[in-house]
């Protein structure tokens, strides 16, 4: 952790100090080795199929001076023989170039796909598992612009680069052999070239990196626009915020536009410059040559052997910087999805998890103190035990670290110090999947994805039947709308349940949660947007689920499914700053400054002068 | 045939982007064309020179010359490679650039309706993964196609000079090929499109998982989103590996054919030479010219694939440019003389575009005055976030109309309309500027004191006095490339953001539901003094709401039931009573809270 580039820190930065661009190109190439390395044997077939394949097209040239040379002077002497071989090996060369083509063709993608599907996965999984603390700052845009744009240039590289690197490289050194083999002398004059040639692509390697970074951060900027103006259309538009965009966008694009031609020239000196290094070699030895010709030392026809063979060399050069072109735009995108990839979730699952299948619901702050990283304390010491079944409310101004605690138990943040437990275990200590069963939150923001109404309350539990997922929206009161919906439970959400209003959407995600049936039930302003009728209908379901006898809810006349019963009561802690919520409920936080000033029944509160007593007071006069 | 034209006809759609850079890509293409010319000369010359100038008794300024004239060619060669390069980069970059901003800018064009049916990760794909491809096509595939259809054509006119018998076989392995070709086309083009697509739905699901990464972590639910991630990747990755299927089929086609016809003519041509009727020269000359245009037939596979999905490309592209923003002004749009604010709908009904059969809103009648704040109320579901979002025409009516000052909203200008109509939704969208930019958003004038008092006073009135001590007080940057804000604070903000405009309409869609008690009384008390002099429309779903409001408009199942007073709706009105009646009055045990829930449904029968 000692380089400042680590992880996505610093990821908006081109212009890299020389040991952090060494840093994140050491953890590029090691992204890479580790993605080749579970597909090396398939890269290795691939790269001989290559090979073969390019045997084969150079076999055909070969049977053809065959042909000419021997086949004919015997088929004038009345033998055929020859020439049917020839034409017999032809046919098979033939075959085996075209098979062989075909082959690597399919084998490329083979092996390209595997290894994006393989990133893909991994991108994804580790953006799962990093904690919100991350996702809070480092924006979705970025996420696919490394899941997109930054892939794209992998692919680019394994689609074409490898197979044509390794023909090429062979084909450059079979001829450097006939070379040699020809004339060594000439052949030192051919291998000086390679002098240059590497001064031209240090050169090339050191401003194309700075390039292709360059490239990424715009693409991603750009990306980040584009996403943020997309999902946020509907106040773009309300607010006239399209010219400004557009203008905005118009310089981003051109950043990028910039960032590319920078990039592409950059190779547009490269690939001309390799083959100026390659024309003026075959000068320099038509001239070396040319002299030894004249004194006699070399016979003309192997000089023109000699040439020819020059010239060849030379030829898969441009493959070569097409393929480093690749390579080094694939490494700067590489670079950026490596250092997504290094970020360590700040909230990680247990080594060795306590196994906890079914909760009572028994919650405990134990000397809990909490902060931001390295942000002022929110929570200072904080104990506070809440017993099984008990529905709580949490109360407090705006900012009072109400939603803290709530997400400390859900554990999206973990305690600075001290320990939030779940029937005396620390969270810490839970595995994921058994964290997460018994402890369910549901927040005000409801998202809903794409996929139908039943795919979205089935989220709670994928594996409930429709019976339940039916039963859970008609225990919250979700089940009449949703029925008027175009095509009931299977309707398309669309994109963000753009028409389901918030309040539909929040009775969704309390279906969900209500499906989920969790031990411990965290709502946070969860009714917010509820009207009165629905929030009742909610209560009663809540008080129903709460209670451990699912189905209770006015609507839902279906008999709750089995396996519910086995619980008594379920634990709640509820947000929520309307009075009919906290009166509900058996005991109210008043939470002031992290700390919970307040502790009681709501009928003993209500009775007493303290800032509940104010707030009641305060909830009745709003009440007209 | 039909199809090959739909390939022409989607290719000659980039005819008008392209048309400025035409001189240019020629250029480019002649740059190409002659450096592969100079590629192919220098051994021909080398040969040359070497048979000629330099056998015996050559000089050593011969030796001199020819290396001159190898270096010349050379560095000709080099030069127009990296001429084609210049001659075109620019143009097609600019092409790509400017392709990209008018999708963006179409896009914010295009009403809401179009984008709750497209995701985001399926118009990213377009921005940015299609036109890549398409400038890389323009800059690179669609010129060396060219080039190399034109290496290939002389190369066989050369042959029929050599050998007409020759020539001829070799042509026939070019019916095959191309009769192959059409039907890889047809495939290809299929398997491309839907690669195109998957990736595109891919990015959306992207999107979906980071945006709602709340919901997934509360649920322990990161295993099945990754199992659907996987799903999709997993068929983009056959869809990719049946793409290259074909590709593969058809180069071994490009590679087998012509080959198969070199044999033929191998065995062909001997025998031809030996009963004389081909000189060896001419055989070994042909078979040369054969290995010329060897390698560029096999490229043709690569560059048609790389043609086939350009063109799929460009048909995504343009079909988001072929969709009709159905929300525009007129021509010569109108507007009241002076703006009062007087809102009416006139028999309103509306549906969404694929749901036509089921109305949301039907036959709304309702007037609000100038000035006048109207609260709407109704059970979710009821149509009032649908009613909000017809006035400022981010959806329009289906029938009937809405009218300002008695000028209907379609003959208003969108962007003057959306001037005099601000809006606070639920969904409280911030942009990732700061605070400052983001309230003063719909404001107008461009004093900055008036503006900076306009800001204090917006921010005050919504009681969003957290802002000043931000990290970096009103210039802290917000939304999503910025601190996140609680959902309250985000609410305080947009309310600011919708009183800052100074519209002549304001629309709140309960604007205060994250607002805790006090919070929403100080807010309520400033607000009235604003909502005094605007014609507000408000939804509300609390007493406390209501009180805001001059009157009230009950809605139930898309109809307008009643308006009047809240104290009226009150009295006169059991449906009100059941939505807007405080649970206060309810008995708390549950099972009589049960059966007065049962009295009130009936009521609302």
């Amino acid at each position: 952790m000692s380089n400042t580039a680590f992880g996505t820190a610093n990821e908006d930065n081109a212009n890299l100090s020389k040991s952090d661009s060494k840093a994140v190109r050491r953890r590029s190439l090691a992204l890479l080795g580790s993605l080749i390395r579970p597909v090396r044997l398939r890269f290795w077939l691939t790269i001989a199929t290559v090979v073969l394949s390019q045997a084969a097209r150079v076999a055909g040239p070969a049977l053809i001076a065959f042909g000419i040379d021997h086949a004919l002077p015997a088929l004038r002497a009345g033998n055929s023989l020859p020439l049917v071989l020839a034409g017999v090996a032809y046919l098979i060369a033939a075959l085996a170039a075209a098979g062989l083509t075909a082959l690597y063709v399919t084998s490329t993608a083979a092996l390209s796909q595997a290894m994006l599907l393989d990133l893909r996965l991994w991108v994804f999984r580790h953006t799962q598992r990093l904690s919100l603390e991350f996702h809070e700052k480092y924006t979705s845009g970025r996420i696919i612009a490394r899941q997109t744009s930054d892939l794209e240039a992998l692919r680019e590289l394994l689609d074409s680069g490898v197979s044509s690197l390794a023909s090429g490289l062979l084909f450059m050194l079979f001829t450097a052999v006939t070379v040699f083999a020809l004339d060594w002398r000439s052949g030192l004059v051919v291998l000086a070239a390679a002098v240059p040639m590497f001064f031209l692509a240090r050169w090339y390697q050191k401003h194309s990196q700075m390039a292709f970074r360059q490239s990424r951060v715009v693409s991603a900027r750009l990306i980040v626009h584009f996403i943020e103006t997309m999902t946020g259309i509907r106040a773009v538009k309300a607010f006239r915020k399209e010219r400004e965009n557009a203008g905005r966008y118009g310089e981003l694009a051109e950043d990028y536009r910039r960032a590319t031609v920078r990039s592409i020239n950059l190779n547009g000196v490269f690939q001309p410059g390799l083959v100026l290094i390659g024309n003026v070699c075959v000068a320099a030895v038509l001239l070396f040559g040319g002299f030894r010709v004249l004194t006699g030392d070399l016979a003309v026809g192997v000089l023109l052997a000699l040439m020819l063979s020059t010239k060849r060399f030379f030829q898969p050069v441009d493959q070569m910087a097409m393929f480093y072109n690749s390579f080094q735009s694939a490494q700067a995108a590489l670079e950026k999805v490596s250092g997504l990839l290094e970020e360590v979730p700040t909230v990680r699952p247990p080594r060795n998890a306590v196994e906890l299948r079914d909760a009572r619901g028994a919650v405990e702050f134990r000397n809990v103190e909490f902060r931001y990283g390295t942000g002022p304390l929110i929570i200072p010491t904080l104990n506070l035990a809440i017993p099984a079944g008990q529905t709580v409310a949490l109360v407090g101004q705006t900012g009072a670290g109400k939603s803290t605690l709530a997400k400390l138990i859900a554990r999206f943040y973990d305690v600075s110090a001290g320990s939030v437990m779940l029937d005396g275990v620390d969270v810490r200590q839970l595995a994921t999947a058994d964290l997460r069963r018994n402890i369910v939150m549901v927040t005000q923001e409801a998202f809903l994805f794409s996929g139908s109404v039943a795919d979205n309350i089935a989220l709670g539990r994928p594996e409930a039947p429709r019976e339940e997922i039916e039963a859970a929206a008609k225990a919250v009161g979700a089940h009449e709308f949703i029925m008027e919906l175009p095509e009931g439970y299977d309707t398309d959400v669309n994109k963000r349940g753009g028409r389901v209003s918030a309040g539909q959407r929040q009775l969704i995600s309390f279906a969900r949660a209500f499906l989920a049936r969790p031990a411990v039930l965290i709502l946070d302003e969860a009714t917010s947007s509820l009207d009165i009728p629905s929030e009742r209908l909610v209560q009663s379901g809540l008080a129903g689920l709460l209670r451990g006898t699912d189905g209770t809810g006015p609507a839902a006349d279906s008999p709750a499914a089995d396996g519910t019963s086995r619980r008594t009561a379920r634990t709640a802690l509820i947000i929520a700053h309307r009075l009919s919520t906290v009166e509900t409920a058996d005991r109210v936080l008043v939470v002031h400054d992290g700390q919970v000033v307040e502790d009681g029944t709501p009928d003993e509160l209500i009775g007493g002068n303290g800032r509940f007593a104010r707030l009641h007071s305060a909830w009745k006069d709003s009440l007209v | 045939m039909a199809k090959q034209s739909s390939f022409f006809r989607s290719v000659s759609r980039l005819y008008p982007h392209v048309k400025p850079v035409l001189p240019r890509l020629f250029l480019g293409l002649l740059s190409a064309l002659l450096a592969s010319v100079v590629a192919l000369a220098i051994p021909q010359v080398l040969r040359g020179l070497i048979n000629d100038s330099l056998g015996p008794g050559a000089t050593v300024e011969a030796v001199w010359g020819s290396a001159g004239l190898i270096l010349a060619l050379g560095v000709a060669e080099a030069v127009l490679v990296a001429l084609r390069r210049t001659f075109v980069i620019n143009p097609a970059t600019t092409v790509e650039t400017r392709m990209r901003v008018s999708l963006y800018g179409h896009l914010q064009d295009l009403p809401v309706s179009f984008h709750d049916r497209w995701g985001s990760g399926q118009l990213l794909s377009r921005a940015m993964t299609d036109l890549n491809f398409i400038r890389r096509w323009m800059a690179f595939g669609a010129i060396m196609l060219v080039v190399t259809t034109l290496t290939v054509v002389i190369g066989v006119i050369v042959m029929f000079t050599m050998s007409w018998q020759l020539a001829l076989i070799f042509l026939a392995a070019a019916g095959p090929v191309m009769v192959y070709g059409f039907r890889f086309r047809t495939r290809f083009s299929k398997v491309a499109r839907r690669s195109q697509d998957q990736a595109g739905d891919l990015a959306t699901t992207v999107e979906e998982s980071v945006h709602g990464i709340r919901v997934l972590k509360a649920f322990g639910r990161s295993r099945e989103a990754l199992e659907t991630f996987n799903g999709q990747a997993e068929e983009l990755r056959q869809t990719e590996i049946a793409k290259a299927r074909h590709q593969a089929v058809f180069s071994m086609v490009v590679t087998l054919l012509p080959e198969l016809a070199l044999g033929a003519g191998l065995v062909t041509g001997i025998m031809l030479a030996a009963s004389g009727q081909l000189s060896i020269g001419s055989l070994v000359a042909f078979f040369a010219t054969a290995a010329v245009i060897a390698a560029p037939v096999e490229f043709s596979g690569m560059l048609l694939a790389m043609a086939l999905t350009a063109k799929t490309a460009l048909d995504r592209h343009f079909e988001v440019m072929d969709s009709q923003n159905t929300i525009t002004g007129p021509a010569d749009p109108r507007r009241p003389a002076d703006v009062k604010g007087a809102l009416s709908f006139n028999n309103v009904t509306f549906a969404f575009d694929d749901a036509p059969d089921k109305p949301v809103l039907e036959d709304v009648r309702l007037d609000i005055c100038p000035g006048e704040t109207m609260a709407l109320v109704g059970i979710t579901g009821s149509g009032k976030s649908a009613l909000l979002q017809l006035v400022p025409r981010l959806y329009d009516v289906t029938a009937g109309s809405i009218e300002l000052d008695g000028v209907d909203l379609r003959e208003f200008s969108v962007e003057e309309l959306r001037t005099l109509v601000a809006v606070a939704f639920e969904d409280t969208t911030l942009f990732s500027s700061s605070v400052r930019d983001n309230v003063l958003l719909g404001v107008v004038s461009e004093d900055t004191d008036t503006r900076e008092k306009i800001l204090a006073e917006a921010l005050d009135t919504a009681q969003a006095h957290f802002a000043y001590s931000l990290p970096e007080g009103l210039d802290t940057l917000i939304g999503e490339e910025g601190l996140s804000l609680s959902g309250g604070q985000r609410q305080r903000l947009a309310l600011a953001r919708a009183i800052a405009a100074a519209p002549a309409v304001l629309v709140l869609d309960d604007p205060l539901s994250a607002l805790d008690v006090n919070t929403e009384e100080l807010v309520e008390n400033r607000l009235r003094e604003v909502l005094a002099g605007t014609t507000t429309l408000i939804v509300a779903h609390r007493p406390s709401t209501v009180a805001l409001a001059d009157r009230v408009a009950l809605l139930e199942d898309g109809h307008i039931a009643a308006v009047g007073t809240h104290a009226e709706l009150l009295a006169g009105n059991g449906h009100y009573r059941h939505v807007i009646a405080s649970l206060e009055t309810e008995p708390r045990d549950l099972d009589s809270e049960l059966s007065a829930l049962d009295d009130a449904e009936e009521v609302s029968r």
